[in-house]
């Protein structure tokens, strides 16, 4: 570019680091406060640099960490299963949009609806029915069906952009040469929408990971990663809950760099497959 | 062979089942329940207007709806000033597409840790012992530490800020994005500076996405207990809050009361917010 940046560019670019860093600055404090030695606090100074709380969090006389680890696996079984569903119903109920039908609306509004709602509401709702009902809530079905309600209608608003954007004419195509309506989906929407699935199974596990508000009341016994660290926080006096922060970063960070891989191989092999032929 | 309609009512169905069952269902039990009178830990299904002339004979409960209103208004007015700045920032003045992706997944990456822990990670930076204390003592501005920045409203509102200035920029960087840039630059030559342009370009055009963000932020603020409870170290009562206590304690009519009222608040004004903009064409286009 060969004009000259305004000022105002260099005013907003000072702005924008501001907000990186107070966006920033709480993380970078609870990784390096994670390597705390022995004797530090959940404040700086640095005393020493040690491993010692990542230790503490995996020994048995683990003090302050209540039943993460548990807790830990009940939120990844909960989550892969909420991403399954939510793909499956979601993807189903965005295709079904394609045509205008009579209650296109109501299934539209219900889940704006239930987006919005706070998710206390939705929670304390299903457990007041499954009182009345006399129903002991359950992981299962009642912990699944809570978190649906919150990961769904971002599923639905996934499809809703990526077959807004999709050419019509591919599937017109497919139709005049004689494609039924389930090949049609199989290798003419589904390598389209891909990616926009992949989004969905994605959304439809972190949603879950990080819900407590609806799952809460109707998940049972067992807490999930959520409320487990929710009922740790008021009485977190060493710097263990940050090694536990260090960690589930790093994990969710292999997740989205495998997501960015699996997606990224797929739009590949599209590309070699489209200039092979 | 299927008809369409059919086919269509099929698709959508796990899904309408999900959402009425679990959503709508619920909430009407909401509802009928505030008319439920109760005893030790059991609803007892009598009419019974107790839980609701309580709340608005107690000042308490009356002083609970003012404090989130306050919250959310102030934390709506920060996030919309932080977040349409942000925005513009990255759809007028960052001029590669590379760089756009790159600052925006930036913005993301900090959300990868989950909520909980984003919460304690202020400890070490407002507590009495924190950074932002031993900076302004360092620099002899005070001389002793200031308590009032954690386990305080203002610690509750500094971390909304910190959680939800995202939701608003998302939406409006939005609707900025679809902006033709041809009616910027009909006003640019016009004759019209950049602060004209901002005023009467961009901010009637962006109106839809101030919309949505601000039911974000607003239904967010108004239905957290959890973060009040966390960073006002339980000092602050919201209704979300007093709702969370009631359940606990398993007084389930007065906190279904609660809940109507706080429910009834929050979807008039979302429904306002909806007159204004038309989502489901905001989403096709």
């Amino acid at each position: 570019m060969l004009n000259r940046r305004p000022l105002s560019y260099y005013l907003l670019s000072t702005f924008f680091a501001a907000f990186l860093l107070f966006l920033y600055g709480p993380m970078i404090c609870v990784y390096l406060l994670s390597f705390q030695g022995p004797e530090g606090g959940m404040s700086f100074p640095m005393r020493g640099f040690s491993l010692v709380w990542f230790e503490t969090l995996f020994s048995a006389q683990g003090r302050g960490v209540g039943d993460l680890h548990n807790s830990f696996f009940r939120s990844i079984r909960l989550g892969l299963i909420v991403a399954l569903l939510t793909m499956l119903i979601g993807v189903a109920a965005g295709m079904s949009f394609r045509r205008k039908y009579p209650g296109s609306n109501f299934v539209f509004y219900s889940a704006i609806a239930s987006m919005v709602v706070p998710g206390i509401f939705v929670g304390f709702g299903i457990s007041l029915t499954l009182r009345l009902l006399g129903l002991r809530p359950d992981w299962w079905y009642s912990g699944i069906g809570a978190q649906l309600t919150w990961s769904l209608p971002f599923a639905m608003l996934i499809m809703f952009i990526i077959l807004g954007r999709l050419d019509k004419s591919y599937e017109e195509a497919a139709t005049d040469l004689g494609a039924s309506s389930a090949q049609r989906f199989q290798y003419v929407i589904l390598p389209l929408i891909l990616p926009g699935v992949i989004g969905i199974i994605m959304a439809g596990f972190t949603s879950s990971y990080e819900e407590s508000a609806r799952a809460g009341l109707n998940i049972g016994t067992g807490n999930t990663m959520p409320m487990e660290l929710t009922g740790l926080l008021g009485a977190a006096t060493t710097p263990v809950m940050f090694a536990v922060g260090t960690l589930t970063t790093l994990f969710m960070f292999s997740i989205v760099i495998a997501t960015l891989l699996v997606s990224g191989s797929i739009a590949k092999r599209r590309q070699l497959r489209l200039t092979a032929h | 062979m299927m008809s369409p309609r059919a086919a269509s009512w099929l698709q959508a169905t796990p899904f309408a089942i999900i959402m009425t069952g679990l959503v709508i269902v619920p909430l009407a039990m909401i509802f009928a329940v505030s008319f439920m009178d109760y005893g030790f830990a059991e609803i007892i299904p009598e009419f019974y207007l107790g839980n609701w002339t309580d709340i608005f004979r107690s000042d308490l409960a009356v002083a609970t709806y003012a404090t989130v209103l306050r919250q959310a208004f102030i934390v709506w007015g920060v996030t919309l000033l932080l977040g349409f700045t942000i925005a513009y920032y990255l759809i007028y003045h960052v001029r590669s597409n590379f760089w756009r992706a790159i600052f925006l997944a930036a913005c993301a990456i900090p959300f990868w840790t989950s909520g909980p822990i984003r919460m304690i990670s202020w400890v070490p930076l407002l507590g009495r012992e924190g950074l932002v204390n031993q900076a302004l003592m360092g620099l002899n501005l005070i001389d002793e530490p200031i308590s009032w920045l954690l386990y305080s409203e203002f610690s509750v509102i500094v971390v909304y800020i910190n959680m939800l200035t995202m939701a608003m920029v998302g939406p409006i960087a939005n609707s900025m994005a679809k902006i033709s840039p041809a009616v910027v630059q009909a006003a640019r030559d016009q004759g019209a500076t950049e602060w004209q342009v901002i005023t009467e370009v961009i901010i009637p055009l962006i109106k839809p996405g101030i919309a949505v963000g601000t039911i974000f932020i607003v239904t967010a603020v108004m239905g957290d207990g959890f973060l009040v409870r966390a960073m006002s170290g339980n000092q602050v009562n919201t209704p979300a809050v007093a709702i969370m206590n009631e359940i606990n304690a398993f007084q389930f009519p007065p906190a279904a009361a609660k809940s109507v009222v706080l429910l009834v608040v929050v979807m008039a004004f979302v429904g306002v917010l909806l007159r204004l903009v038309d989502i489901r064409k905001e989403l096709a286009r």
